[in-house]
């Protein structure tokens, strides 16, 4: 499938299938990071994580046409807006949603999968109501639009990697988060055992209720980068869903380096076999990978070394 | 026998050691059950300001039942708890936490996967303090050697001072401690005795103590209890208990 290259095409394509790659890659870690915080702390399966991203996507959609009719002069600046109200959309839905329907559920981790499955079918035909069902598209202010030419044959679009700049803030940030500050000690207490971590004084359930909120506001400002490299549809959420459990389970749950690593290697893999194969194929071999790696390494990539 | 009617009145004089002061810790006729089956019948006792009271009993007898009922984890069915006459038996643990009793349980369940020092602040949450107290790192001098390692990695010894310090570091009024000795080499079970007693003096805290090891509860308590079957069939203080007694309600 390489024949037909010289070797300095094969290095353009590498590096620019690399970096679409990377836009790839920031989705999968933003939606990934939001699914592997809620499994680890409360083991629930959010099936509806695609459809918190898709409300983020929406918001910047609602952002974008509001700005453009109402305040064209600040439009330049509206996506860091709309990033901050996904964020904000998805995690108060993210709230709500434990309050009313899954604090019910702790005891039944089954009945959570079905129910965040029918929330997910809910949102999607609420979407199809709300937005129509016509995909949307989100018009990207001009200093997004472009590329930077790297050399004769790369060239690396903008809004890449802006994305990426926004996808490693936010990696950070949460990983500050978790690891730094008092609220993430107590989210990591409650993740390695509920009732001890109540007895210590923890309140678990406000916990729970932040940590989901947290978790679904970070699809959201997935669902706002996801904007630049698909168009907006009802049930766009779907296909990511997958993907993102496949990263979860391979980087190894409860470790934020391990799902950034697997979210890095599979979208790599899915990006450049893309160029050289159709896409389902691609995801064949990617899934194959996958599965091949994680029968000889079930407990997935990375692992804390300590004694329990 | 200790039985429901009125054992405050009936049984107080011979048994309180602080006579003067109101109880910190009061159980009246609490019942506890998991799912439908009954695990405790009716308990009544109470905890003198600055008491150390253990709990003796063997496995299966409701002890570890009774810590996690006085503690929030198994619901209580009937009956009340009063921490420093505020009733907690409705609340949730966090909250039971606030109201000053602090939970040391069988097995030590520190968080493994977490350093020592984050353990210990995990205790602080309801203090709102910011940063572990000295005198903690001072009455557990290891605990400072080891803060920055993960608590999965020490030995039980270690974790156990640890679970203890977590316990501390939310200011309780009534530390509620399960088994403490068990797994852990003798030597440092004598250690652990001396240690509680000075816990007990430094911060005029009250301790309820589970224990099967009747040398240890001798070591350490002001008045033993012994459980059987989900009731208190047993009371007595140090000075007149009657140890052969106290060990055939212990052997097999």
């Amino acid at each position: 499938m390489f024949g037909d290259y010289s070797l300095g095409d094969l290095g353009a394509i590498f590096a620019m299938q690399g970096f679409a790659g990377l836009i790839l890659f920031s989705v999968y870690v933003l939606m990934a990071l939001g699914l592997a915080i809620i499994f680890g702390q409360m083991g629930v399966i959010n099936m509806a994580h695609g459809e918190f991203m898709i409300l983020g996507a929406y918001m910047t959609y609602l952002c974008s046409a509001f700005f453009q009719t109402y305040l064209p002069a600040l439009f330049p600046a509206y996506f860091f807006l709309a990033m901050i109200l996904a964020f904000c959309a998805s995690g108060a839905l993210g709230m709500l949603v434990e309050w009313a329907l899954i604090r019910h559920l702790y005891k039944r981790p089954l009945d959570t999968l079905l129910a965040t499955w029918g929330l997910s079918l809910i949102l999607q035909q609420a979407y199809r109501s709300i937005f129509g069902a016509r995909e949307v598209g989100v018009e990207l202010p001009s200093w997004l639009i472009g590329s930077v030419q790297v050399t004769d044959s790369i060239e690396i679009p903008i809004n890449g990697l802006f994305v990426m700049a926004v996808t490693t803030l936010i990696t950070v940030g949460v990983a500050l988060l978790i690891y730094r500050s008092r609220f993430g000690q107590q989210v990591r207490a409650v993740m390695a055992n509920r009732p001890m971590a109540g007895a210590v004084g923890i309140d678990t359930e406000k916990i729970d209720r932040y940590t989901f909120g947290l978790g679904c506001g970070i699809a959201g400002v997935a669902g706002s980068a996801f904007t630049m490299i698909g168009s907006t549809g009802p049930t766009s959420g779907q296909l990511y869903i997958v993907d993102t459990f496949l990263i979860v389970v391979f980087g190894g749950a409860a470790s934020l380096l391990g799902t950034i690593a697997s979210a890095f290697s599979i979208s790599q893999t899915q990006s450049t076999l893309e160029f050289f194969l159709s896409g389902s194929m691609a995801k064949v071999l990617t899934l194959l990978a996958v599965v091949g790696i994680l029968m000889l390494r079930p407990q997935g990539l990375f692992t804390l070394k300590v004694r329990r | 026998m200790l039985q429901t009617a009125h054992p405050p009145l009936a049984k107080a004089p011979p048994l309180t050691t602080l006579p003067s002061a109101a109880p910190i810790l009061s159980v009246e006729d609490l019942h506890a059950a998991y799912g439908q089956s009954e695990v405790l019948h009716g308990l009544n006792f109470q905890v003198a300001p600055g008491e150390i009271v253990a709990v003796m009993g063997r496995n299966g007898m409701g002890k570890t039942t009774l810590m996690k009922t006085l503690m929030g984890i198994v619901p209580v069915k009937a009956g009340s708890i009063r921490v420093d006459g505020t009733e907690i038996g409705a609340l949730k643990s966090h909250a039971r936490v606030a109201k000053g009793l602090a939970y040391v349980p069988q097995g030590r369940i520190i968080f493994s996967t977490m350093t020592v020092q984050e353990n210990i602040e995990t205790g602080l949450t309801v203090t709102g303090a910011r940063k572990v107290p000295q005198d903690l790192y001072e009455m557990f001098p290891v605990l400072l050697e080891m803060k920055g390692r993960r608590g999965g990695n020490l030995s039980g010894g270690q974790q156990q001072q640890l679970a203890i310090a977590r316990a501390l570091a939310s200011k309780p009024k009534v530390l509620l401690l399960d088994e403490p000795t068990e797994g852990i080499q003798p030597s440092i079970i004598r250690e652990m005795g001396r240690t509680l007693k000075k816990i007990r003096d430094a911060r005029g805290l009250s301790i309820v103590v589970s224990e099967q090891v009747l040398s240890f509860a001798l070591d350490v308590a002001d008045r033993v209890l012994v459980m059987e079957n989900g009731e208190i069939v047993h009371e007595s203080l140090r000075a007149d208990i009657d140890e052969a007694q106290v060990a055939r309600f212990l052997s097999v």
